[in-house]
């Protein structure tokens, strides 16, 4: 039977495929808060036996990532008053098409390493391999400030997974530490955004351009 | 816990700066703030290393060199922009490229974000926790990017923007490093540092290397080194003078956490590996850097160009290891201290001009009494002229690459020198010279003491070094470079 | 050990591809009769698709004297293409009446024939417009075969058989259980390919005569009579195997008894059909731009079930 830290993974690739297709920021930033409520979980199933620590790193993740992030990028977008278009500079097709790549080459990449211990599925590193190229590409290929944060909050997500198998020993201070990092950056992105909109009534980043040589 | 005091000062006044309203008494704060924090990492100095919070915190001998540096120069900055502070016009004014009304943000979040950004720096400084450290890096990132947008234009916020999300997707990448890393443990083991080294050699060494080259470019994302140093140039030439120079200390940082998982990659006998990287990517920074420095017409990015191939250097002499490694860690003092000076120097200079442009500037020896000349032994200093700190550390590595088995980069690594030297002084130096083109003006204090103290910094580096500060220097350049 | 003998004559097998030979025009009754459900009509008789197919036969055709034989051809080798894939298809587990190892590309390569011809015969009566169609329809069909074949491949990888019938008859509830997320997106996938395949919304919309937005009908325009008839039951044929193939798969419920299976297989075909007639009262037609980013993404479902099988 599936596991569910499995079912977990399966939903983050599904996650990422829509991200990569849609053309919504709003349905971008449920997927994402999907999928971090998704991770949340991971932390828990790991490995074995239920800690306090690991509780609260759970309960953290769900909180950021679950509520806290969209609810700030949907303020954000309000406040810019902007189409709620993604604006990609790959078409979606192509961008979907650029996901089964880099699909296949996550899961030949996850093929050559070595698995951290038992009880940890097989999927997990190229799935978390799989979303940190998403994320990338993303950044990437997105126009406006929200959906680069977005892709930047997927990356994360990517990380976080590959994390969550890597680092069994949970630290309570670093991975809160990390948490409340993601946190301010995501909040200082979304005042940058205000104020990217405010003085260029757009928050096209692709025409953020008068600096260069 | 004087090492712990260096983190929590900084801290509680970057958070009473905020509340406080009366300007006077923040920047007297802010101040008084640099003042004890340098008493402190001084009085660090004298007392033994002792571990913090489970030996997560650990202020040791590299930490020590680069949280000195840090907070002089700290103190410079603070001295510096309480005069400056204090000269910025109030209310909103026109650009003076492109006319439009801007305005800059509230002096408090400036004063706050400054000192929590020194306090996020000492916390890089002490963290033996590769997870603590990432946390540190991060932090800094985020405290100085409101420092970048303090003028209120959109150059500035363009320039704010491309930081923010280079250096996070940079510090991204890092935090991937640092993850596979653990997994390189077999999960099991802890990120702290002595863990690490000591179960040096049972971990994976394929995953190590892997680890090691996502470190590198997230860290050196920071560190400046190209090619992923693009945000470096429009943040320095973008934000107010003192982020420019704090944001020296950032490069430094960075630096000090490349070294921290090198000496990971020692214990583990992968010394090898990482050598050749830093070396390759110093080599690529310093020649990257020294096509841009040639033709360079605008004397902020001249300076941020520059810091590019500083940092090359200080990654190279890194990679050559052994002397050059103590090179290297003497350039990041003798650096540290000239490009403070000169970022103030070209504060001074963009003050009284009001144009970045190097061709718009002449005379400024004539027009500027007091910054003129020191621009001039600035950028003597900087371009690594004897008796100036900087020529002793880059004949170190010189030295030590002709000794090593590849003399070959020594003679590359002279020739990006000289390219550089052409570039800078070309530039820098026609700006001193000529008839001055703006009336001759007297310049306030607090503008020209910090530089003057720095470049006398750099000067003595060179001459003297006190004993402590040699043999602090000796102790780290063993413990980094692993040897 | 493989659990059908291709080289016996199935009995069997000739009854039930008869079965769907007489029961394919009652899918667009069904579709239709859910639709004025929801919409609140009484619609039209179950048995409509019947009428309008007696109609036609008893007519005669009407041909432009611009086109050439290819004209005429079009409909009968598009349903000549879905009888001979209607006799490879399985229907509730048991197997089509022709199955042998590789069958699938078979499958897959009748109905892009059949595609052929239909859009080589809109081509030949010279109009723009229906090029226009055709245009369309063989845009679309790029990333729908794509996803057509990734998804038969990845069942072909979970059963270890190339053959159609081997394959549905080897999927059942244990394998379920065994690989569920691989079948599940294999299924979603194929299901879109099915929308795609049959003309239904939200790929196109059986119903439309607007030009702009015209796909298959456009490309039959100028078909009439009997032509029109084979075009309309082609289209059930195909619907019909497509349908048992899917519920084939996502219904696997084996008894053992033939008769029951049957039936069951069935009862999922019509299910199938109450669910696209849902979807079609409940969704619009996508865009035009749209609809290739619909499809990329049944391809891109199908290669993650098929890299989830090979890794």
């Amino acid at each position: 039977m599936l596991s569910l830290v499995e079912f977990i993974l399966v939903g983050l690739v599904l996650t990422n495929l829509v991200l990569l297709g849609t053309s919504r920021i709003g349905l971008c930033i449920r997927m994402v808060a999907f999928q971090g409520v998704g991770l949340a979980f991971l932390p828990l199933l790991g490995h074995g036996d239920l800690t306090w620590s690991s509780l609260a790193i759970s309960a953290a993740t769900a909180l950021l990532k679950g509520w806290a992030f969209p609810t700030l990028l949907f303020r954000s977008l309000e406040s810019a008053h902007v189409r709620a278009e993604v604006e990609p500079y790959v078409s979606y097709s192509g961008s979907l098409l650029f996901g089964v790549a880099a699909l296949a080459v996550s899961v030949w990449l996850g093929g050559r390493m070595p698995l951290p211990g038992p009880g940890v599925p097989q999927l997990l590193i190229p799935v978390a391999f799989f979303t940190i190229l998403v994320g990338l590409f993303g950044i990437v290929t997105r126009r406006k400030a929200v959906s680069q944060v977005v892709a930047y909050l997927v990356l994360e997500n990517g990380i976080f997974a590959f994390g969550a198998v890597a680092l069994r020993k949970a630290q309570l201070l670093v991975e809160m530490g990390i948490l409340l990092d993601v946190f301010v950056a995501v909040f200082v992105m979304g005042i940058a955004i205000f104020r990217i909109n405010r003085e260029f009534d757009h928050i096209d980043s692709g025409r953020l351009a008068s600096l260069k040589e | 816990m004087l090492g712990a005091l260096t983190i929590l000062v900084p801290a509680l006044a970057g958070a009473a700066a905020f509340m406080l309203r009366e300007h006077r008494a923040r920047r007297a704060l802010l101040v008084g703030a640099a003042v004890a924090h340098l008493l402190l990492t001084l009085a660090a100095f004298a007392a033994p290393a002792r571990p913090m919070f489970d030996g997560a915190l650990l202020l040791d001998e590299p930490g020590r060199l680069f949280l000195l540096i840090t907070s002089v120069l700290f103190l410079a900055a603070a001295f510096y922009s309480a005069g400056y502070l204090e000269r910025e016009m109030r209310g909103s004014r026109p650009d003076m490229i492109e006319g439009r009304l801007f305005s800059n943000s509230p002096e408090a979040r400036f004063t706050g974000c400054l000192l929590l950004f020194l306090a996020a720096m000492s916390f890089v400084c002490m963290a033996r926790n590769l997870g603590l450290l990432w946390v540190g890096v991060e932090a800094t990132t985020l405290a100085s990017a409101p420092l970048i947008y303090f003028h209120r234009h959109h150059r500035s916020l363009e320039a704010t923007w491309k930081y923010l999300l280079l250096c996070s997707v940079g510090i991204a990448l890092a935090l991937f490093g640092t993850y596979m890393l653990a997994l390189a443990g077999g999960g099991e083991i802890s990120l702290n540092l002595n863990a690490l080294m000591a179960a040096g050699p049972t971990l994976d060494p394929v995953l190590l290397k892997a680890a090691f080259v996502f470190l590198l470019v997230g860290y050196g994302t920071k560190m400046g080194l190209a090619p992923m140093h693009t945000w470096l140039p429009d943040v320095y030439s973008e934000s107010p003078s003192v982020m420019a120079l704090m944001s020296t200390c950032l490069l430094n940082v960075s630096f000090l956490a490349i070294l921290r998982v090198r000496q990971v990659l020692a214990a583990a006998g992968q010394a090898q590996f990482g050598n050749d990287l830093l070396v390759f990517l110093g080599l690529t920074s310093m020649a990257w850097a020294a096509v841009f420095l040639l033709r360079q017409t605008d004397y902020k990015r001249l300076l941020a160009y520059s810091s590019v191939e500083h940092m090359g250097i200080l990654a190279f002499g890194a990679g050559i290891g052994g002397a050059g490694m103590h090179g290297s860690l003497m350039h990041v003092l003798a650096h540290g201290a000239a490009k403070g000076a000169m970022f103030l120097l070209a504060g001074n200079v963009l003050a009284a001009y009001m144009t970045k442009n190097v061709s718009e500037v002449r005379g400024a020896v004539r027009a500027l009494p007091f910054s003129g000349p020191l621009w001039v032994a600035g950028v003597l200093a900087l371009t690594g002229m004897p008796p100036f700190g900087l020529f002793v550390s880059e004949l170190a590595i010189l030295r030590a690459a002709l000794a090593g088995d590849r003399p070959f980069l020594a003679v590359i690594f002279l020739v990006l020198l000289a390219m550089a030297f052409i570039g800078i002084t070309t530039a820098a130096l026609r700006m001193a010279q000529g008839e001055n083109t703006i009336p001759a003006r007297p310049e306030p204090m607090s503008a020209t003491w910090p530089p003057l103290a720095l470049l006398l910094a750099a000067l003595l580096l060179g001459l003297y070094q006190p004993a402590p500060l040699a043999a602090v220097l000796a102790a780290s350049a063993r413990l980094t470079g692993g040897f | 050990m493989p659990l059908v003998d291709h080289n016996a004559v199935h009995w069997g097998a000739l009854a039930r591809a008869a079965l769907g030979l007489a029961l394919c025009p009652l899918l667009f009754g069904v579709i239709n009769r859910v639709k004025a459900k929801f919409a609140g009509r009484t619609g039209q008789p179950l048995l409509q698709t019947y009428f309008d197919l007696a109609r036609l036969l008893k007519k005669g055709a009407v041909y432009s004297r611009t086109t050439t034989w290819l004209f005429p051809m079009g409909p009968l080798l598009g349903l000549a293409c879905a009888l001979a894939a209607l006799c490879l298809a399985p229907l509730g587990g048991m197997p089509g009446l022709l199955s042998f190892e590789g069958d699938l590309f078979l499958f897959a390569g009748l109905l892009s024939l059949g595609r052929f011809a239909t859009a080589a015969a809109a081509l030949d009566t010279g109009s723009s417009f229906e090029g226009m169609g055709a245009s369309r329809e063989m845009q679309f069909a790029v990333p729908a075969e794509l996803a057509q074949i990734l998804g038969l491949a990845a069942l072909a990888q979970a059963t270890g058989s190339l053959s159609l019938s081997e394959m549905l008859a080897r999927i059942d509830m244990v394998r379920w259980e065994a690989a569920g997320p691989v079948l599940a997106l294999t299924g979603t996938a194929l299901f879109l390919v099915l929308l795609a395949e049959t003309c239904r919304i939200p790929v196109d919309d059986p119903n439309t005569h607007l030009e702009l937005t015209m796909i298959h009908e456009v490309m039959v325009l100028d078909h009439s009579g009997p032509d029109l008839a084979f075009i309309l039951y082609g289209q059930g044929v195909k619907m019909w195997t497509l349908c048992a193939m899917l519920a084939g798969l996502l219904a696997p419920v084996r008894s053992g008894d033939p008769l029951l299976d049957v039936s069951l297989g069935v009862a999922g075909v019509f299910a199938l059909a109450l669910v696209m007639g849902v979807v079609e009262s409940s969704m619009a037609r996508l865009r035009l731009l749209l609809v290739p980013r619909l499809l990329v993404g049944a391809t891109a479902l199908s290669a993650l079930a098929l890299i989830l099988l090979l890794r």
